[in-house]
């Protein structure tokens, strides 16, 4: 048992046993039921870090998209030296540390792909050295080369003509969270030596590939848990042991995800659940007279200033399927225990309240782990953020709760993650709409004219029904399922051999569950092609010279999802049933447990763009509706109905998560500020009870957008945030292909 | 009663503007009145697309929604003129009251006739099981009215007495457009007259929008009101102003709509 000073006042026993965040949460925190009244505005010295780093950030707008990069130095835990928003201001920061030496300057990681690392340079207007190039290319394999080493023809084939799309063969796999409240609780020192005790009782002895694996794997987490402490010496601090105070545990548990960001650049890079947890230090420092509400709220601005901060190199490939820079670095609020305490904190309010104190803004990705349950003040606070902000989405802690127990965190833009004890394999999206496609075209890419998917009997018929499609189709899901799957094992093999996240590892449990989370795309246009084949009249238009299936006339009236009517939504159930049945039963790496999504962040643009015409009426290239939304138009009966059709899709079919995204004309809403409260805060109720799993909320009209759009520039839209499927981006940073998208589909509130 | 079937031109789940809280809206189908303003003219004509359901079947629909409608929200039958299908409205609000719903008519109040008196017994029942009525005032001058909507509004405002003796909760709605609807001394007169009435708990100024428009130029209709602006947020608030609307809040209260 441990024992520090630091701990006075704590209670609980467990925790000091064995490393256990959760039960020091739940013996040591202080839910609050009271409204958002206490919250203070931004201190002085907030309001002047904020002013410096809105200034790099136009900066590095008005450069195009990066304000500096590092091109000399291979990034690592103890690659540079100490870093501040501006040197003049460093004494005012509270929470310190960055990427690299300088601010939004993007690090040099070579590990999950050298080519990539270069591209993204030379993009950018930046030479990498070629010494590093060199020893990169020559000497040390990286992920990304690794990878395509290993590719069969069929898996380089399908990654090409999109038919599976987005794969992290060339960069950070992310979506690991690791405890960085670890940190904190803890000190480093503890943190090592429960590794080395796990080291020690890592097998029997047999060298079996686990077991060397296994003990190769805690090793590297050891020295990457050294390092962080060497990290946290350069900016004068002492993380060998816990936390003493409010400052000291925000700033340690940055400390830690400041090592993840350091060193992997995966696409998510979620921070986890950390407001419950910090509140009981802030709770603490107040009782003993230490902390004022404005040094509380102080605290949380500059921590979130951090998490606004965090910067990859990236490819414009990469841009344009992930439109506006995301990291994902999400942060979920609120939630509830599993005794049935609300889980949420003054700390809850206060991570909301930085929407205020320094407006809206993309990352973090904050998340409102929301039940009908939580207290009404708390969910008021909520829905007026939302309206006035746009920046937050609301997950469904009644339908994770049962599954992942009430220390989750999201790891990527919606899905959900124990924290400290799983991690997920992150994979991707199959491109189900050009399944259909190649079912009907016996395999051969619509595009591309190539024989993608194995030549299996096209169909010959001029008028299509689906009881001629069905049995095509399912042989063509059958084999996509196959591959995707066996592709996913290839990278993520290859992931953990040579960019494995050995600081997020090190404070994640060594007995550590995975999933593996699969991903669907073209989901309601899918749904829909499958009802038009079953309740409309589809003629086949064919390519007069290869006789190919290039178009659809469908002819007559077919139900839509969208529109709560079962007869679409049965379909929709039906395909993501035999979508997962089929993922399941393939072999997975490193036995991880095989789940699936229905997200699509604002890829569905791109993947829209590789996919040619659809029996539903899309026409060929056109974006694919996003996540789990209905088509575009579909909807005909409002929001509810087609919210409806959603929640029919059960949760537990798709544990990775089913983001929807909506946006309500705040006129439509209400007349008054506390009309639209209360009657988000109804939809929300209703919608979670339902129950659905994922919401993103905007509150604007089509004209703000548009406006936004022509006249970028206007001041009032620099910092203008929208959520898309599954992360929040501003406006303006979106291509204008994806503000179309966007405007199209706005928004529900007709008068 | 069973063998009722319903016109029904379209639903909007996600209603909050008609009737407190969150409520289904079911457009009805059918209207007499031709208002120059109509945003819902594709309600005036029969069209193959309209939907036809008994109150039984209507009523399963929309219980599918009442997640959404817990503190204060409910169904609202709008069209359309609802009470052109008067006895299906009763017969649906008749089952929907077993589950508890709230209910609310959306309505221009034209078909009234309280010189019919099977009319009024089957009007009668429809207000028994009717929680809130919304009665849409155009105009307080007959011919004004008669103008604008091809009607006369004598018995539109009987129909407010009507509902005030009977002691039944009501919003006055008043569609504000400039140089048509928006007279001082018209919006004076119906100040006094809705003063004069005992259960009023809202009244409300809707700016006339341009929304409908659409929908004229698809039916191939010519647009009476082409060329006229929407109100200024000044006038919005005259208007309020002189209708008064801030002397009715009792639809705020938490146990104003049980």
């Amino acid at each position: 048992m441990y024992h520090f000073e630091q701990w006075n006042g704590f209670d609980g026993f467990l925790w000091k046993e064995e490393v256990n965040v959760r039960d020091f949460i739940q013996h040591n925190y202080r839910p609050y039921t009271g409204d958002a009244s206490f919250l203070v505005g931004p201190t002085e010295a907030t309001d002047k870090l904020w002013d410096a780093l809105q200034k790099l950030q136009k900066k590095e707008r008005a450069q195009g998209g990066v304000l500096d990069m590092d091109t000399h130095v291979v990034s690592s835990l103890t690659s540079h030296g100490p870093g501040y928003i501006s040197e003049e201001l460093k004494e005012l920061e509270k929470v310190v540390g960055l990427q690299t030496d300088k601010p939004l300057k993007r690090a040099f990681m070579p590990f999950g792909g050298i080519r990539m690392a270069i591209d993204s340079c030379k993009q950018a207007g930046y030479e990498p050295d070629p010494e590093l190039q060199r020893i990169f290319t020559e000497y040390h394999l990286t992920h990304s080369d690794a990878v395509f080493q290993a590719y069969t023809p069929e898996m380089r084939a399908a990654r090409k003509s999109h038919i599976i799309t987005g794969l992290p063969d060339t960069y950070g796999r992310g979506r690991i969270v690791g405890d960085y409240r670890r940190v904190a609780l803890y000190g480093i020192d503890v943190l090592i030596a429960e590794k080395k005790k796990d080291f020690s009782n890592c097998g029997t002895g047999t060298m079996t590939d686990e077991v060397i694996r296994q003990r190769q794997e805690i090793t590297q987490q050891i020295n990457a848990l050294k390092d962080m402490k060497v990290m946290a010496e350069k900016y004068g601090y002492d993380i060998s042991r816990p936390a003493a105070n409010a400052r000291e545990a925000f700033q340690w548990v940055y400390f830690g995800y400041l090592a993840a960001i350091k060193t992997q650049n995966g696409a998510a890079m979620s921070v986890g659940r950390i407001s419950t947890f910090l509140d009981i230090y802030v709770e603490r420092d107040m009782e003993r007279g230490l902390l004022t509400e404005e040094e509380a709220q102080e605290l949380v601005d500059h921590m979130v200033m951090k998490f606004r901060m965090v910067k990859f190199a990236r490819i414009q490939s990469y841009q344009q399927l992930f439109s506006g820079d995301p990291v994902w670095a999400t942060l979920a609020v609120g939630g509830t225990g599993l005794d049935g305490r609300p889980l949420v904190t003054k700390n809850d309010f206060r991570f909301l309240h930085t929407l205020e104190n320094m407006g809206p803004s993309p990352e973090p990705n904050m998340t409102i782990l929301y039940a009908s349950t939580l207290p009404q003040g708390f969910r008021e606070y909520c829905a007026h953020i939302s309206i006035t902000t746009s920046s937050v989405q609301y997950e469904n802690d009644e339908v994770m709760k049962p599954v992942w127990g009430d220390d989750y965190s999201i790891c990527c833009c919606v899905s959900a993650t124990q924290t400290g004890k799983e991690i997920q394999f992150f994979g991707a999206r199959a491109n189900l709409l050009k399944a259909l496609l190649y079912a009907i075209n016996g395999g051969i890419d619509e595009k591309s004219r190539q024989q993608v998917a194995p030549p299996y009997r096209a169909i010959t018929s001029e008028y299509l029904t689906w009881d001629e499609v069905k049995p095509a189709y399912l042989r063509m899901l059958d084999w996509l399922a196959g591959l995707y799957v066996n592709t996913l094992n290839l990278i993520h093999y290859m992931h953990d051999k040579y960019y494995y996240e050995a600081a997020e590892m090190a404070l994640i449990d060594t007995d550590v569950r995975r999933s593996f989370a699969t991903g669907i795309a073209g989901f309601s246009h899918c749904v829909d092609s499958i009802s038009a084949l079953k309740y409309a009249r589809v003629r086949a238009i064919r390519d007069e010279d290869d006789g190919m299936v290039t178009g659809f006339e469908t002819v007559g009236d077919f139900p839509k999802y969208g529109n709560d009517d079962d007869r679409a939504d049965e379909i929709a159930q039906w395909l993501l049933k035999t979508f997962i049945d089929m993922v399941k039963k393939q072999h997975t790496y490193r036995d991880s447990e095989p789940s699936t999504s229905i997200l699509t962040i604002t890829s569905n643009v791109v993947y829209g763009k590789a996919t040619g015409a659809t029996p539903d009426g899309r026409k060929d290239g056109a974006p694919m509706a996003p996540g789990g939304n209905p088509s575009y138009g579909a909807e005909q009966n409002g929001l509810i109905a087609s919210l409806n059709s959603a929640a029919k899709l059960p949760y537990t079919w798709a544990l990775d998560g089913i983001s929807i995204t909506q946006t309500i004309n705040p006129d439509s809403l209400g007349q008054s500020d506390d009309e639209r409260v209360e009657n988000l805060v109804q939809l929300l109720d209703g919608y979670f009870e339902s129950p659905a799993h994922h919401l993103n909320v905007n509150v604007f009209g089509r004209e703000k957008l548009i406006d936004a759009m022509e006249h970028p520039e206007k001041e009032e839209y620099a910092n203008f945030t929208i959520r898309v499927s599954g992360y929040a981006v501003k406006f303006i940073d979106l291509t204008r292909e994806q503000q179309l998208d966007v405007i199209a589909r706005t928004c529900h509130g007709a008068m | 009663m069973s063998s009722l079937i319903g016109r029904i031109h379209s639903f909007e789940t996600f209603a909050l503007v008609d009737g407190p809280g969150i409520r289904c809206a079911v457009f009805l189908h059918g209207c007499a009145l031709r208002c120059k303003y109509c945003h819902n003219p594709d309600t005036w004509h029969p069209c193959d697309r309209l939907i036809h359901m008994t109150p039984a079947e209507l009523r399963q629909k929309l219980v599918r929604y009442r997640n959404y409608w817990k503190k204060n929200g409910g169904v609202t039958f709008s069209g359309g003129e609802p009470l052109l299908q008067m006895d299906f409205v009763t017969e649906t609000f008749r089952l929907l009251k077993k589950d508890g719903v709230h209910t609310a008519i959306d309505t221009a109040g034209q078909p009234f006739s309280p010189k019919d008196p099977d009319w009024m017994n089957r009007f009668d029942a429809l207000m028994n099981v009717t929680d809130l009525v919304i009665l849409d005032l155009k105009q307080f001058d007959d011919q004004l009215h008669r103008d604008l909507t091809g009607y006369g509004n004598q018995n539109i405002l009987a129909m407010a007495q009507y509902l005030s003796s009977r002691g039944k909760d009501m919003w006055i709605r008043h569609v504000l457009v400039p140089g048509v609807t928006d007279d001082e001394v018209d919006l004076t007169n119906m100040s006094t007259f809705i003063s004069t009435l005992n259960t009023v708990r809202r009244v409300e100024i809707l700016p006339y929008h341009t929304l409908g428009l659409s929908k004229w130029r698809q039916l191939g209709l010519e647009y009476p009101l082409e060329g006229v602006r929407t109100p200024t947020e000044e006038e919005i608030r005259r208007a309020e102003d002189i209708l008064n609307v801030n002397a009715y809040q009792d639809w705020l209260l938490p146990d104003a709509h049980q």
